[in-house]
C-alpha cells in the first residue's frame, strides 16, 4: 500500500477534519487574543501598579504655587494615584489636572539620575556622570575662585519662586558669598506685591476673597483656566454659578477671547488685547462721576482721591479729576472696543452688587501686568470699599516662622552686596522692583555674570523671546541647574545636580496667591528616592559648607532639619494635618490706617516719589492706561497674537504631562501640529480656512502653525495655546507644536520695569 | 468512460484509501488532544513544595493566612513576614523547611510563588465583593487545595503566559467543577446566575 497522491490529500483532509474538532486551532487562536492584550516591550506600555497592602501618605503638591493638599495612595513604595486631600482648606479633596497626572514627574522619562557634567558642547547632550562629592567639589571650587578674583557678585542664581525656605537658602547662600543678585522669574503676582506695597503700604499679597463675593469682575483672569490657586477658584466659581441661578451673583468677564472662564461666565466681554486698564478707569469714571463711591472710605481712608497741594504748595492731581478728564466713556468705548452703554452698565451694577470684586491678573497669571493697569484694576475695588472687607481683597502677611541666624558677612560679602544688581532692580532705573529677570536677555543687565545657579525655573522655555535667552545665559561661562528633569534650560548647563522631584521631599509651601487666608503648607516625601537625587536645600547647604568664606552660614545638618527649626512650634501641626492655618487671621480695620506714606490707602502713589522717581507728572503716580506698545509695525504684522492659557496645558517650569496633552481637542493640537485661534473674518481676509497651514510670524520669530476658525476670538487677533512646542525631556513631550513664548517678545514695564508682553504684533501667511 | 477514469473511480472507493483519511484524521485529534497542550504549557516548580494541609490543620481556616486587610482590602499570597511569624526558625529538617529558612528568611527575601489563579491585568478582581459580600466559599474558585500536600507543577502558558488553572485545565475547555476554569465566560455564568450587572465596568475598570 501506498501513499500516492490521491491517499495523501485523502490525509491531508482526514487531518483537516480532526483539527476542527481537536481544541487546537480553538485554544491557539483564544490565546492568541490574549497574548495581544499584554503585549510588552512596545514604546507605549500600559504601566501596571504592583499589588499589594494600600497605604495613603498625605503631602501638598508643589506642581504649581496653588498649595492643594494631596493624598497619595501608596502599593508599598509604589505611588500608583494622587487625590486631592478631603478637608484641605484650599482644595478640599478636588484636584486639578496637572496635579492627579503628577506622578509623571516622579516615573517619567525625562528623569536626570545622577549629577551630571558636560562633556561635550553646550546643549549637545554629551553628559558625564559624575558621584555628588566630585560634582559639589568642582562647583564650590569654582565660585572659591570667583570670590577669590572679587568677583563674588558676578554669581547671580535664578528661582521659579522667591517664598519659602528653599528660596531664602539661595538668598543666603549669594548673601553669605557676596553677590545681590538673587532673580525669581516674574508672574503677575510681583506687579500685584508692588502695587499693594505702593497702595496699601504692606509687603504682601494680594488676598481674593473669592468665596464670599457675588459680583465678579475679572479682567481677563482665567479663574477657571488655572489663576491663582485652581482648584480654590474652581471650587469657588461652582458656588458663584449656584448663587447665579438665584440671581444672587454675577461674574463678568473682560477678555478679548471666549475663553473656558469667558464661556461658563454670566457676561462676556470682549475687549481689545492689552487694554483692560482703560475700561477699568473708564468704570471709574462712571463712579466717580455718578458718584457711587463707598463715601465713607473714599473721603476718610483714601489718598490722591481729590486733588491735593504738597509741602511745596503744588497742586497735584487726584485720581478724580483724573478719571473725570481723560477716561469718559466715549473715549474708553474708543480704546477697548465695549460700547460707551455697557460701560456705564457695567459700572452701575458693579457699585449697585453685593460684594463686588475686581480681579486682575491675565490668564493664569504667569506674565506680570504694567504696575499702573494693577492700580487701575484694584482702584475699583477701592471705590467701592471692598478694601480689607468680606467677599473684597486684602493685604495678605506671611506666615511667620523661626527667623534664621544672621548671615555672617565677611569682606568679600560686604563688598559684594554694596554693589547694584545686575539686573538694575531696585536702583535708580527702576527703585521699587525686587528682581527683574527680562534685564538679563533685553541686554540691558549692569554687569556681564561669571556664573549662574538655576532651580525650579526653566527660563530656556517659559520666558518670551528664546533667541534672546539663550544668547544671554550662553554667555555666561559656568551654569549649575538643579533640576530633577531634563528641561530645555538643564540642557544648556555645565552641570546638574538632580534634585527630588516634589514627591521625595520635604518643602514648605507658602500662602499661594490669591488666598484669603494666611496658610503654611507642608510637602513632604511620600516615596523613596527613585534615582540618584538629593534635595535641593541640602545641596545648598552642601556648597555653603564647602565655598570658601561662607560655611558659616550653613550650619545646619539637613535641610529637614533647617525646616523644622523654621517651623518651630509649627511642625507638629504640619506633619499632623499638611497644613498650618493662621486662624486669628482677620483684615486690619480701615480705622487702624494702612502703612503707606500718608496713612491712608493711596490712589496716588506717594511711594514712588519716595522710592525715587523723580517724575514731574502727576500720571506717573496714579492708576493709569498707557498702551503697551507692541513690536513692529502694523503694516507688516497686521494682527495681534495673544497667548491661550488652559489648565489643560502645564506652560510653567513644571512640564506638561503628555497625559495632558492628550486631553486637549484636535483643534489645538494635531499629532504634531499646533492650531492658531482666528476669527472667520479675518481667515476670509487672510484666505485662510480651517486647518490651513500657514507661517506665523511676529518681530520675535516665526512659526508653522495651522488656523482653526473659532468666533470666539476678536477679529484681527490670533490665539496660539501655551505649553507645548517642547524642545527638551522625553518623546512624550518634546516636539508637540509650537512654544508660544519663543514667537512673543519683551515689552518692558516703564515703572517695575517688568516684562509686560500680554501678546505680540504678527502677520499670518498661508504657506 | 475511458479506462483511466474506470480505474480513478474504482481507486477512489476502495477502502484502501479511506484508511488514510482515518490515519489523518486520528494523528490529527492525537495532535490536537494530547501533544499540543503538552507543548502550549511549560512545567515550572514553586520555590517551595507548600503543604497546604499542615497549615490549614496548624492554623485553622484560610483566612489565618489569606486575610482581609482592615481597609477591606484582600492580602492574596502571604508575604516572607506572615511566614515568619512561625518559621523564623527551622521547624523540623524537612529539607522543604530547611530550603524556606536558608532561602528566603535569613536572606529576608520574598518567596517567587508562581500565583494559580493570577487573572490578566486588564480584570479588576475584588475578594473583598466575592467573599464578604457574595458569602462564596475559598473552594468555589480555588477548589481543593486546601487540603492538598503539595503544591502542583504551576504550567504557563507559553503564549499568553498565564497559569493553565485558568483555562486549560480540561484541553477542550469542558468543566466539572466550578474551579476548573477562571475565564470570563466563568465569571459571567456565575454573575449570570446571581443577577449581578454583566457591564463590561463591572470587571474591566
Amino acid at each position: 500500500m501506498s501513499l500516492g497522491r490521491r491517499g495523501f490529500l485523502q490525509f491531508c483532509l482526514g487531518a483537516g477534519a480532526g483539527i476542527t474538532f481537536s481544541p487546537l486551532p480553538w485554544k491557539l487562536m483564544d490565546d492568541s487574543c490574549i497574548w495581544s492584550q499584554t503585549f510588552r516591550g512596545l514604546p507605549i506600555e500600559v504601566p501596571v501598579p504592583p499589588v499589594g497592602e494600600v497605604n495613603i501618605e498625605k503631602s501638598v503638591c508643589t506642581l504649581c504655587p496653588g498649595g492643594c493638599g494631596i493624598s497619595v495612595r501608596k502599593v508599598k513604595n509604589r505611588a500608583v494615584k494622587i487625590e486631592g486631600t478631603e478637608g484641605h482648606p484650599i482644595n478640599d479633596g478636588g484636584i486639578c489636572i496637572l496635579g492627579v497626572a503628577g506622578l509623571y514627574q516622579l516615573y517619567g522619562g525625562a528623569r536626570v539620575k545622577s549629577p551630571l557634567k558636560r562633556a561635550g558642547n553646550r546643549g549637545e547632550g554629551k553628559w558625564e556622570e559624575i558621584s555628588w562629592s566630585a560634582a559639589i567639589s568642582e562647583i564650590s571650587k569654582k565660585l572659591s575662585q570667583i570670590r577669590r578674583n572679587g568677583s563674588a557678585h558676578t554669581v547671580a542664581c535664578i528661582s521659579g519662586k522667591d517664598r519659602g525656605t528653599v528660596p531664602q537658602l539661595f538668598k543666603r547662600l549669594l548673601t553669605a558669598y557676596g553677590s545681590p543678585n538673587f532673580i525669581s522669574m516674574p508672574s503677575s503676582e510681583d506687579t500685584e506685591r508692588l502695587g499693594l506695597k505702593l497702595m496699601q503700604g504692606e509687603d504682601a499679597s494680594v488676598g481674593y476673597d473669592l468665596e464670599n463675593a457675588r459680583y465678579i469682575l475679572s479682567f481677563g483672569s482665567g479663574l477657571i483656566d488655572g489663576w491663582g490657586s485652581p482648584v480654590r477658584v474652581f471650587r469657588a466659581n461652582s458656588a458663584w454659578r449656584e448663587e447665579a441661578v438665584k440671581g444672587l451673583a454675577k461674574v463678568v468677564q473682560i477678555e478679548p477671547r471666549l475663553s473656558n472662564t469667558a464661556a461658563k461666565a454670566d457676561q462676556w466681554v470682549p475687549i481689545a488685547p492689552g487694554t483692560e486698564a482703560a475700561l477699568a478707569l473708564g468704570l471709574a469714571h462712571v463712579i466717580v462721576k455718578e458718584r457711587r463711591y463707598n463715601k465713607d472710605f473714599v473721603m476718610n481712608h483714601c489718598f490722591g482721591f481729590e486733588d491735593w497741594t504738597d509741602n511745596s504748595g503744588k497742586v497735584h492731581k487726584g485720581l478724580k479729576r483724573m478719571v473725570l478728564k481723560d477716561y469718559s466713556p466715549d473715549v474708553v468705548s474708543g480704546i477697548t472696543g465695549i460700547s460707551a452703554s455697557k460701560i456705564v452698565a457695567i459700572a452701575r451694577e458693579f457699585t449697585r452688587a453685593k460684594r463686588p470684586l475686581a480681579v486682575c491678573g491675565r490668564g493664569k497669571g504667569s506674565t506680570p501686568e504694567g504696575l499702573q493697569e494693577f492700580m487701575a484694576i484694584y482702584a475699583l475695588n477701592a471705590l467701592v470699599g471692598n478694601i480689607n472687607k468680606t467677599g473684597g481683597v486684602r493685604a495678605l502677611p506671611e506666615v511667620r516662622t523661626t527667623a534664621w541666624p544672621a548671615v555672617a558677612r565677611d569682606a568679600i560679602a560686604k563688598r559684594g552686596m554694596s554693589q547694584p544688581r545686575f539686573d538694575r532692580a531696585g536702583t535708580k532705573a527702576f527703585p521699587v522692583t525686587e528682581s527683574l529677570f527680562n534685564q538679563m536677555h533685553t541686554g540691558k543687565g549692569a554687569y556681564a555674570l561669571s556664573a549662574l545657579l538655576i532651580d525650579g525655573a526653566n527660563p530656556y522655555y517659559t520666558a518670551h523671546d528664546k533667541t534672546a535667552v539663550a544668547e544671554a545665559l550662553d554667555s555666561i561661562p559656568f551654569i549649575v541647574s538643579f533640576s530633577s528633569h531634563m528641561d530645555e534650560t538643564a540642557q544648556h548647563a555645565d552641570f546638574i545636580l538632580p534634585s527630588h522631584t516634589n514627591l521625595e521631599r520635604y518643602e514648605d509651601v507658602p500662602t499661594p496667591a490669591g488666598l484669603n487666608v494666611p496658610i503654611i503648607g507642608l510637602s513632604r516625601p511620600v516615596v523613596d528616592p527613585e534615582y540618584d537625587t538629593k534635595h535641593v536645600g541640602d545641596i545648598v547647604i552642601a556648597l555653603g559648607k564647602s565655598t570658601d568664606g561662607i560655611a558659616d552660614s550653613f550650619s545646619w545638618d539637613d535641610y529637614e532639619s533647617l525646616l523644622k527649626e523654621t517651623m518651630g512650634g509649627k511642625w507638629d501641626t504640619l506633619v499632623r494635618e499638611g497644613y498650618w492655618k493662621d486662624e486669628s487671621y482677620s483684615p486690619a480695620a480701615w480705622s487702624s490706617g494702612f502703612k503707606t506714606p500718608s496713612g491712608r490707602f493711596e490712589f496716588f502713589a506717594t511711594g514712588l516719589y519716595k522710592a525715587g522717581i523723580r517724575s514731574n507728572n502727576d500720571n506717573d503716580y496714579l492708576p493709569r492706561y498707557e498702551p503697551v506698545v507692541l513690536e513692529g509695525t502694523s503694516d507688516s504684522y497686521p494682527l495681534v497674537l495673544i497667548p491661550i492659557e488652559t489648565t489643560r496645558l502645564a506652560d510653567g517650569a513644571v512640564a506638561n504631562s503628555p497625559y495632558l496633552t492628550k486631553t486637549v481637542a484636535d483643534t489645538v493640537l494635531r499629532n504634531n501640529d499646533i492650531f492658531v485661534e482666528v476669527n472667520p473674518k479675518t481667515a476670509a481676509a487672510y484666505g485662510l480656512s480651517e486647518g490651513t497651514v500657514a507661517m506665523l510670524k511676529t518681530p520675535t520669530g516665526e512659526a508653522k502653525v495651522r488656523a482653526h476658525l473659532y468666533e470666539g476670538v476678536r477679529p484681527g487677533v490670533v490665539a496660539i495655546p501655551t505649553g507645548l512646542g517642547h524642545s527638551a525631556y522625553d518623546d512624550y513631550l518634546s516636539g508637540k507644536g509650537v512654544n508660544a513664548n519663543d514667537v512673543i517678545g519683551t515689552v518692558e514695564d516703564p515703572v517695575s520695569g517688568l516684562d509686560i508682553a500680554w501678546g505680540s504684533r504678527a502677520s499670518l501667511v498661508s504657506i | 468512460m475511458s479506462a483511466q477514469d474506470e480505474k480513478n473511480k474504482a481507486a477512489a472507493s476502495s477502502p484502501i484509501v479511506i484508511v488514510f483519511f482515518v490515519v489523518g484524521l486520528a494523528v490529527s485529534l492525537l495532535v490536537g488532544w494530547s501533544i499540543f497542550p503538552k507543548l502550549l504549557y511549560s512545567q515550572k516548580k514553586q520555590p517551595i513544595d507548600f503543604s497546604h494541609s499542615i497549615h490549614l490543620d496548624a492554623a485553622g481556616d484560610c483566612e489565618s493566612c489569606h486575610y482581609f486587610r482592615e481597609d477591606g482590602s484582600f492580602s492574596g499570597i502571604p508575604e516572607l513576614s506572615n511566614c515568619v511569624e512561625c518559621h523564623e526558625e527551622a521547624q523540623g529538617e524537612d529539607p522543604e523547611e530547611i530550603k524556606l529558612i536558608e532561602n528566603y528568611i535569613e536572606p529576608n527575601k520574598e518567596i517567587p510563588w508562581l500565583v494559580y489563579s493570577r487573572q490578566p491585568d486588564c480584570v479588576f478582581f475584588s475578594h473583598a465583593a466575592h467573599v464578604n459580600m457574595g458569602e462564596l466559599e475559598c473552594k468555589t474558585c480555588h477548589g481543593m487545595i486546601g487540603e492538598s500536600d503539595h503544591v502542583e507543577i504551576y504550567e504557563e502558558n507559553r503564549i499568553t503566559g498565564y497559569s493553565r488553572n485558568i483555562w486549560g485545565k480540561s484541553i477542550g475547555g469542558f468543566k466539572s467543577n466550578t474551579w476548573d476554569r477562571m475565564k470570563m465566560d466563568d465569571c459571567a455564568e456565575c454573575h449570570d446566575e446571581h443577577g449581578t450587572r454583566q457591564a463590561c465596568f463591572v470587571c474591566h475598570k
